[in-house]
């Protein structure tokens, strides 16, 4: 008799509080809903919930020629958008079988190492924005544009370029271009002292980010982890090294790597990765000699302006490619480069028609983000800003 | 030793003061702040903005219909319907862009055969409602006898590498 009593009047504490992070929130770096469940102000469970940007990318992918699909993949990562485009043209090239001029490699690869800064200056900036120190961002800004004039000069777009396609480069770099870059090149590394001058040592910055957020090597690859993040856990893997593509065995640079995998080190390993981008950028100008940026295959790259205005044969390859587009032989491949965030790829079916038949992406963010629980565990709320801030998520990318 | 220098520097907050010190000489700097709606960033010929429709300098309009640029079109946002005009030319009767579709990628730009739809400086074209962004053949047109000096200047510049 007593038992059922007692059955009927016990009360069941629950002492967890959910709390909303975002989607609004600004350390969400975009449109992150995270649900914390909380223990007093420890997080019990953080409970991602992602796709408020979801647009569908892959799907429209489906129904764009090759040459309509590329500017679809600026908006995936908007922080690092040429970088995303790199990996698709990659992968049209390799179905396709065509070879890129050695120029138009190197200023693909010129491009690719002013995203990585570009993004990783955002990301170091603002990530210690969300830990409170807001000088790095105002001056950080300031850099990013430099480097958003030299996106614009060559693209025409500080942010969504399109200039990367199939066959190499949309135009040549400008006149001057290189030499504005080179100047550049020349002074950042100072910045980069003057950020760490501000970050590095500081006793604020390191009780904040020092064994927050651990990983050890075999859980972030466990995780998925890639870029950075697994860099971070000691894991020496950069698919620049790992499988060179373009003409990355000719370059010189080292692979920065972490010890603790926590967001100190992940933090380290960006800022040195900017310094050894800053080196890829010096080579690639001094190794870049005249010649043509796309390819000559006038079944894949379009003709010049003055060859489509004078030639009849220009003219109808003009109009082919630009109604038609080209078609690319039936395969399959999945190609992936390192962009700033870790590996993205581009799992590209073609079914020998002038539209993939698929492309599926594989966003860096994704699999970083699914480890948020299992990092931000036992870990005060304060912290999941850190963690979520090292983790680089842009949702562009992440909810496609 | 290196422990005493350790204490030392972390009694001293010496991190923290040379943070300061560095703040401090930032404040002397030139500032790189523009005074926005009086002073511009630099722009390149190449820059992707506003849409125009040029005319060649007799007055007559470029755009022969080709609806090459309507194909090309990622966000499809160019509607062009054609006729042949009472001298028998091919011309537009309707050319629309609907600019809240339109992901300035310069496709159109490209692909254009006569250098008739470009892709102008301006960036400045923000408007209070949406339907002032459907822009049709006159706005176009408008807006290339507006920038013309402009967009056949940058056209010129970025020849060589078109």
């Amino acid at each position: 008799m007593s038992e059922v009593v007692d059955k009927a009047t016990k009360t069941v504490e629950i002492d967890s509080h959910s709390i909303n992070f975002g989607p609004q929130h600004p350390a969400a770096h975009g449109v992150l809903r995270l649900i914390l469940e909380m223990d007093g102000e420890m997080v019990e469970r953080a409970d991602p919930h992602i796709g408020l940007l979801h647009r569908g990318t892959e799907k429209l992918i489906e129904y764009k020629s090759y040459i309509q699909a590329t500017p679809y993949f600026d908006r995936l990562d908007y922080v690092s958008p040429m970088a995303q485009e790199h990996p698709f043209v990659l992968a049209t090239e390799k179905l396709l079988g065509v070879e890129v001029p050695e120029r138009g490699k190197w200023v693909r690869m010129l491009f690719s190492e002013i995203t990585r800064v570009l993004n990783h200056l955002l990301n170091v900036t603002t990530y210690a924005l969300d830990v409170g120190a807001i000088t790095p961002a105002l001056w950080g800004f300031e850099e990013r544009e430099k480097l958003m004039e030299f996106h614009e000069a060559a693209s025409g777009a500080r942010l969504h370029a399109n200039y990367f396609r199939p066959g190499g480069v949309a135009k040549d770099l400008p006149a001057g271009l290189d030499d504005k870059i080179g100047e550049w090149a020349r002074t950042f590394p100072k910045f980069i002292d003057d950020i760490e001058g501000l970050l590095t040592g500081n006793r604020i910055w390191k009780q904040r980010t020092v064994d927050i957020g651990s990983f050890t090597a075999e859980e972030a690859l466990a995780w998925g982890f890639s870029g950075p993040c697994l860099r971070g856990s000691g894991v020496p893997w950069d698919l620049r090294k790992a499988q060179p593509y373009e003409l990355y065995d000719q370059v010189e640079f080292l692979v920065p790597v972490g010890r603790n995998g926590d967001c100190y080190d992940r933090y380290l390993v960006r800022i040195n990765e900017m310094r050894e981008s800053v080196k890829i950028i010096q080579q690639c100008l001094a190794k870049m000699k005249p010649g043509p940026v796309k390819s000559e295959d006038r079944k894949v790259s379009p003709p010049s302006r003055g060859e489509m205005k004078r030639s009849m044969e220009a003219l109808i390859h003009h109009f082919k490619l630009y109604t038609e587009g080209f078609h690319v032989p039936a395969g399959a491949t999945y190609t992936a480069v390192e962009t700033p965030k870790g590996e993205f790829g581009v799992y590209l079916v073609s079914d020998g028609s002038n539209r993939p038949y698929r492309c599926k992406i594989r966003a860096t963010g994704f699999a970083h983000l699914q480890a948020t629980n299992a990092m931000a565990k036992r870990h005060m709320l304060a912290d999941v800003c850190a963690i979520v801030g090292s983790l680089d998520v842009v949702f562009g990318e992440i909810d496609r | 030793m290196a422990f005493l220098d350790r204490t030392a520097s972390s009694l001293l907050l010496s991190e923290l003061v040379s943070g300061m010190a560095l703040t401090l000489r930032y404040m002397f700097k030139r500032k790189v702040t523009i005074n926005y709606p009086y002073e511009k960033g630099p722009l390149s010929p190449r820059f992707k903005g506003e849409h125009a429709l040029r005319r060649y300098p007799n007055g007559e309009e470029r755009c022969i219909a080709c609806k090459l640029c309507e194909a090309v079109c990622p966000a499809q946002a160019i509607t062009i319907e054609a006729e042949p005009r009472d001298d028998g030319s091919r011309r537009t009767t309707r050319y629309d862009i609907d600019m809240t579709k339109c992901i300035y990628c310069g496709l159109c730009e490209e692909a254009c055969p006569v250098d008739a739809i470009v892709e102008g400086p301006n960036f400045e074209f923000a408007t209070e409602t949406r339907e002032e962004l459907m822009y049709n053949k006159d706005k176009l047109l408008a807006n290339g006898d507006r920038w013309e000096p402009e967009l056949a200047r940058r056209l010129e510049l970025d020849a060589p590498y078109r």
